[in-house]
């Protein structure tokens, strides 16, 4: 008696407080949704998070209803998704909205990591929190893959077979591992179903993850856009009901522009050979990923020149050559990984590129550099594109492991505010 | 202000956008060869709905032109209710078909009249008796091709319509034909569509233009039978979120108002 009484929990309502005496969730959520004290001067950019986390519900709640009406089996997927286009009831609105879900989803989330990378939100003490992060984008990266298979559509087997196809890079074990992964001896049934089981699985990985990167998020606080820590009250408000208006509000400009795609233009971001059943005959006139994979992927296709280590002849015939494709997939795949880095590369003690002018530049250049290459990713890798995905790719890994660590060396930062308080007043005075 | 919003937030704001529609019209690009006119088509725009008419003369279009060899597996019969024909209409058009069904009590398969629950009779039983009665190359499923063909109807009616004689120094194998908007120009359907050759119930007869404009529109429905239940939703489900967001906005700029 003594010990429930002692934890007195705030709640009037007599069931939430039985409740919470023995399992105290609402205090939790009020701890953490509630009282959570939050930097008061974010921008709209701080949206993307909430927004990124509906959007992770709305794909599990209308991809387990589409799980319910598909057929994973080659000879049938491509008419299972036909079916529910056409005959289930709404199912029209369940795909589309899954699959433009999936590109506003990364929409959310690129948007997210830009915002990030501008304000500095990797650094200390937040390091762990931009991991957990890279790791949520790699999962959502091999979701969207799998789930982009599983119409059994011209571009699903193309892109399996193109996808599935670099592991064959790998030296010595590179065609078992290829193998191993389509469960045979090309792109078929196995592969399928194991790509939706995996479709299937992996969201509710990325619920865990996303659990501790907002677990992480709560403990060191959330980052703002001066870069300065909280150290008054006067520097915070309570999440509710501040932030969780302002996220609804940003919420609802983000769903409108999403529903004016998935009921007005659905196939506005989709290609035509989705619309085709799988051919593995008849290869498309190009393989294009989805736009979200493109930076990647003209990372990938920028290295066309086998390298051979010289005298080593004796070893093989024609010596140990570094092929270009290896090069590529290592390339691609570092790309990502840098990221996992980014914390230990950038050492200056001023996080938000508001005050770092050089810094705030070449953060522009990025996004330059990958648009250069999400468009060089969607041409045939020749001529000019070849040599503009060539030049974006050197500045992607240049800024990152060259320009980054210089610059937390070298740049002249502008003089941080003393406070957030301060900064919020000064851009008062400013605005005036 | 403007100054201040500027520096805070349109400049990245503005590379995500450019960004988005880099992608998009890249993505875009990557297709067709010579691009196909663009025609004005009723069920196109934000509020854009199937002509009815234009439909059913376009499956009548399908049935006389191109349902000898194209099969257009996903619909059924029924589903041409939805395009304003009757029930006992549906019932007498797929009664013109057989279906194989089975086994019966006694272990037969047997053939029957196709009732209109049944999904449209395929010309052919299978690929390869299709490849081999047209020369080797397989007639297309149509049930999906506006949407299966980058410039979706644009290019359907320039296909039908961009048959031509070759060029002087184009060499065209026998079975093969000259088509402007076909790439590589080279295509081994003959022309499908002649003036004249389909007589509308309204007792004219169609030009290749019409036919061709109909069918098109036969088939972008054939592709998304749902269309206009979305563009009905669409409007609802926006205004709803635009009503919303004028809301959670007044109530944002509220609750910050001590904040601010």
């Amino acid at each position: 008696m003594a010990a429930s009484k002692q934890k007195k929990s705030g709640f009037q309502n007599p069931v939430i407080r039985w409740i919470d005496d023995r399992l105290p969730i609402f205090t939790m959520m009020d701890k953490e949704y509630g009282a959570y004290p939050t930097p008061k001067n974010f921008n709209y950019f701080w949206n993307f998070g909430a927004i990124a986390m509906v959007m992770l519900v709305l794909m599990i709640v209308t991809g387990v209803f589409l799980a319910m009406s598909y057929t994973p089996h080659t000879s049938m997927a491509f008419d299972s998704v036909e079916r529910i286009m056409r005959d289930v009831n709404y199912g029209w609105m369940l795909r589309y909205l899954h699959m433009n879900g999936a590109h506003f989803f990364f929409i959310a989330v690129y948007i997210h990591i830009f915002r990030g990378l501008y304000y500095g939100s990797y650094k200390r003490p937040r390091e762990l929190l931009w991991i957990l992060g890279v790791l949520i984008f790699l999962l959502m990266m091999a979701t969207a893959f799998m789930g982009y298979s599983l119409p059994w559509s011209q571009m699903s087997g193309w892109g399996v077979t193109v996808i599935t196809n670099l592991f064959s890079a790998i030296p010595f074990f590179g065609d078992a591992i290829v193998t191993w992964l389509w469960g045979g001896p090309s792109v078929g049934n196995p592969t399928l179903n194991r790509f939706f089981a995996l479709h299937y699985l992996l969201p509710f990985v990325i619920v865990g993850v996303v659990f501790l990167h907002v677990w992480a998020l709560h403990v060191s606080g959330s980052g703002n856009p001066s870069g300065v820590e909280p150290k008054t009250k006067k520097d915070t408000v309570p999440f509710h009901p501040y932030y969780t208006i302002k996220d609804t509000f940003g919420l609802t400009v983000f769903m409108f522009v999403y529903m004016a795609v998935v009921f007005f233009a659905p196939l506005a971001l989709s290609h035509a050979d989705h619309f085709q059943p799988f051919d593995p005959l008849v290869t498309p006139e190009q393989i294009v990923p989805e736009w979200y994979f493109l930076p990647f992927y003209a990372i990938l296709r920028a290295f066309t020149m086998d390298i051979v280590f010289p005298f080593t002849g004796w070893i093989t015939d024609g010596g140990i050559v570094f092929t270009a494709k290896l090069q590529g997939v290592i390339a691609m795949f570092g790309a990502i990984i840098v990221l996992f880095f980014l914390p230990w590369l950038d050492k200056s003690p001023v996080r938000s590129a508001r005050y770092r002018p050089a810094y705030r530049w070449c953060n522009y250049l990025l996004v330059v550099a990958m648009v250069l290459l999400g468009y060089a990713g969607a041409q045939p890798a020749e001529g000019t594109m070849l040599w503009i995905a060539r030049g974006a790719t050197a500045y992607y890994f240049a800024h990152f492991l060259v320009l980054i660590p210089l610059l937390s060396r070298y740049e002249k930062t502008l003089p941080l505010p003393k406070s957030i308080n301060e900064a919020v007043l000064k851009d008062k005075e400013e605005a005036q | 202000m403007i100054k201040k919003i500027l520096r805070k937030s349109s400049l990245p704001a503005l590379a995500f956008v450019l960004c988005m529609t880099v992608f998009a019209s890249a993505a875009y690009a990557a297709g067709a060869k010579v691009p196909p006119p663009q025609q004005h088509w009723p069920h196109k725009g934000v509020m854009g709905t199937y002509d009815l008419a234009a439909l059913q003369r376009g499956y009548q279009v399908y049935r006389e032109a191109c349902a000898s060899c194209h099969s257009i597996r996903l619909l059924s019969y029924r589903n041409l209710q939805d395009i304003g024909f009757t029930e006992d209409e549906v019932r007498a058009i797929a009664s013109d078909y057989f279906v194989m069904d089975g086994p019966n009590d006694e272990g037969d398969m047997f053939e029957r009249v196709a009732v209109p629950s049944d999904r449209f009779v395929s010309p052919f039983e299978n690929d390869a008796q299709a490849r081999y009665a047209n020369n080797g190359a397989l007639p297309l499923d149509l049930s999906l091709i506006v949407k299966a063909r980058y410039g979706g109807e644009d290019y359907i009616y320039a296909l039908l319509t961009g048959y031509a004689e070759p060029p002087e120094d184009v060499e065209i194998p026998d079975g093969m034909y000259w088509n402007r908007y076909y790439s590589g120009h080279q295509i081994a359907m003959a022309p499908p569509l002649m003036d004249g050759q389909i007589a509308y119930s309204s007792g004219r007869s169609a030009s290749v233009e019409e036919a061709a404009r109909d069918v098109t529109q036969f088939l972008a429905w054939a592709s998304e039978p749902h269309l206009q239940q979305r563009k009905q939703i669409g409007v609802k489900v926006l205004f709803f979120l635009l009503v919303f967001a004028v809301l959670a906005y007044a109530a944002k700029r509220r609750i910050w108002a001590d904040v601010h």
